[in-house]
């Protein structure tokens, strides 16, 4: 075999490597979105197609309406505190990173260190007192001990991430601007916040995905069904349903991720970028 | 007339009195020069109220009763590690654990190293096959994925409907206590984009140079990949591996969505018991127990791999 043949039968190899398990990563939730069309359990299982034989809107009519609240009153609830708390993220991450990357203080690296050793610190073991903490304040059963958090950049990731991008960013302007007399927060605001847009755009989107998708943190928190999430309200639907039939859970589970897809399909390179970037620099 | 005057005396004397602060290091001096700590303030109070006070009085609470039911709160030493220790169901649910992470880190690391090598070659359509192999890992903590899994795992459900193309019998993935814990690890390790992207950062900023010289001492494809890719991305492969294992001990939404723990608390990770016995039975004691007892060994893991680190991660800039 010459070297060519072997290079070009390595090609082949990796294309259907690459290609075999690409199926195997999307086929999955083609055939969710295929079986939220389809008209009973019986069509769903058993054949391996996702492509409904009779197309039929059923799923997503009776299962918006299947609980005490539609469906999109669950949606809208999400968002209530999503926003909230992407907004709060941005904010009070920003201001942090600026702090840590742009001042000396006394105990810097003291502190930049526990902020990042948090990011190493497991969730659980602060699930308990929060609630505690929560309970006593008399926050439980809203969204406050969701979002609150979050004005104080409690989310170190991002803070970490922005550190890292504004590290990388000269420092001329910034000092062009001291001359001509601005103090420091002017100079966060009118110089390095826009310098460092894109890496506060992949922290407001890696957010807004994750804390949609969040579960635990609503489960925790939240008792009364009028305040429930969509994640919540998709859990409730399946306990509740005995024997349910799949067209309706596929359904409405197929419309709590749209948003999440609608934000990574506008914004891919920002979340590959971001996500690389976050790591690999540090 | 007057106004100006004044100004102009004003501007003086607080010129004066700037040239005076700057000669004798005062209070002000000290702001001045520490007024950067401000911008952390916000971080630094966040910290304290919902994670350092926490993390500290969830290890008071381990050593008490205290239960959100009843009265009081009696400091009771280490009888809920005890309790821990003598509960079978307690101790079976951390060797489960065990399993879930020791299972799904390495599938997943090994995955995901494998195929962004794979994507590092100049392949045509690499952005779609990236983008592809992320989805997954974004959607994969909600409850929608969840449902799916479920979905893909019934006894009548698309795996087994494929396997039985070729020949397989159906098998009961959610109702047997020796595969369900294997669906729930499937689940994390189907997740690997996240994890892929960064190798994938990783690889590119290996130099073209390293594998030409390689290659010119006539090492083939297989060999530059551990002699010389290896090496060099160590410090992402430490990096992911933390990362992972630390997430990988805290699982929570898969096996609670979709085995519920079960069957016979083959899936009943301690997140599981810790959640359970919380925020059902409110005994706030028992969990913290059972939370910190996590995180001394998630602690330890970490702290194991840091300081296995200068054994087998290659940092560039120490050597040159």
């Amino acid at each position: 075999m010459t070297r060519r043949q072997k290079e070009i039968l390595n090609t082949v190899f990796r294309y259907v490597i690459i290609l075999g398990v690409g199926i195997i990563m999307i086929y999955p939730m083609l055939w969710m979105l295929g079986a939220s069309f389809m008209k009973s359990n019986s069509e769903i299982f058993g054949s391996i197609s996702f492509i409904p034989k009779s197309f039929t809107l059923d799923g997503y009519k009776n299962g918006w309406n299947s609980t005490t609240y539609s469906f999109g009153h669950y949606m809208l609830n999400t968002y209530k505190f999503v926003i909230p708390k992407v907004i709060g993220t941005v904010i009070s991450a920003t201001i942090t990173a600026y702090g840590f990357s742009r001042f000396n203080f006394i105990g810097k690296k003291f502190w930049f260190g526990v902020m990042l050793s948090t990011l190493f610190l497991p969730q659980v073991v602060l699930n308990v007192p929060q609630f505690i903490l929560f309970n006593q304040l008399g926050w439980v059963d809203s969204y406050l001990p969701l979002v609150v958090p979050s004005f104080l950049a409690a989310d170190t990731y991002f803070v970490f991430m922005i550190v890292q991008f504004m590290r990388s960013i000269p420092r001329e302007l910034e000092e062009a601007a001291e001359i001509d007399g601005c103090n420091s927060l002017q100079r966060l605001y009118y110089v390095v916040t826009p310098m460092v847009k894109p890496a506060v755009v992949s922290a407001a989107l890696f957010q807004f995905m994750w804390s949609s998708n969040d579960f635990m943190g609503p489960l925790i928190y939240l008792n009364s069904v009028k305040k429930y999430t969509a994640s919540l309200g998709l859990r409730m639907m399946m306990d509740t349903e005995v024997g349910f039939d799949w067209n309706k859970v596929l359904a409405l589970s197929v419309i709590s991720i749209i948003p999440s897809l609608i934000v990574f399909f506008a914004a891919q390179d920002q979340f590959i970028e971001g996500i690389s970037a976050g790591s690999v620099k540090g | 007339m007057k106004n100006s005057q004044n100004v102009a005396a004003d501007a003086q004397a607080n010129a004066m009195m700037g040239i005076k602060e700057h000669k004798k290091p005062g209070l002000k001096k000290f702001f001045k020069e520490n007024s950067g700590f401000l911008y952390i303030l916000p971080w630094l109070i966040g910290f304290i109220v919902f994670k350092f006070l926490p993390f500290m009085s969830s290890l008071f609470y381990s050593f008490t009763n205290y239960n959100l039911f009843k009265q009081g709160i009696d400091f009771i030493g280490l009888d809920n590690y005890e309790k821990i220790f003598n509960t079978p169901k307690l101790v079976k649910s951390f060797v489960v654990t065990f399993k879930y992470a020791f299972m799904t880190v390495p599938l997943k690391l090994v995955f995901a190293l494998f195929i962004a090598y794979l994507l590092n070659f100049k392949l045509k359509f690499i952005n779609a096959f990236r983008v592809a192999y992320y989805i997954p890992s974004i959607l994969g903590g909600s409850v929608a994925i969840a449902v799916l899994w479920q979905f893909l795992f019934q006894n009548n459900g698309l795996v087994n409907t494929v396997l039985g193309v070729f020949g397989v019998e159906p098998i009961n993935w959610l109702g047997s206590s020796k595969y369900a814990l294997f669906v729930v690890s499937l689940l994390r390790v189907w997740q690997f984009g996240s994890a892929m992207v960064i190798f994938l950062a990783a690889l590119k900023g290996v130099p073209k140079d390293l594998y030409e010289a390689a290659s010119i001492d006539g090492a083939g494809k297989f060999t530059q990949f551990i002699k010389v890719t290896i090496p060099l991305i160590t410090p992402v492969i430490f990096y992911n591996l933390v990362t992972q294992l630390v997430q990988a001990f805290q699982e929570f939404n898969g096996p609670y969505m979709i085995t519920r723990g079960g069957p016979m608390g083959s899936t009943t990770l301690i997140s599981l018991l810790i959640y359970q016995n919380a925020f059902k039975l409110q005994e706030m004691g028992l969990a913290s127990a059972m939370a910190w007892l996590l995180f001394i060994i998630v602690a330890g893991l970490t702290a194991v791999s840091f300081i296995s680190q200068k054994y087998w991660v290659y940092y560039g800039d120490e050597e040159r």
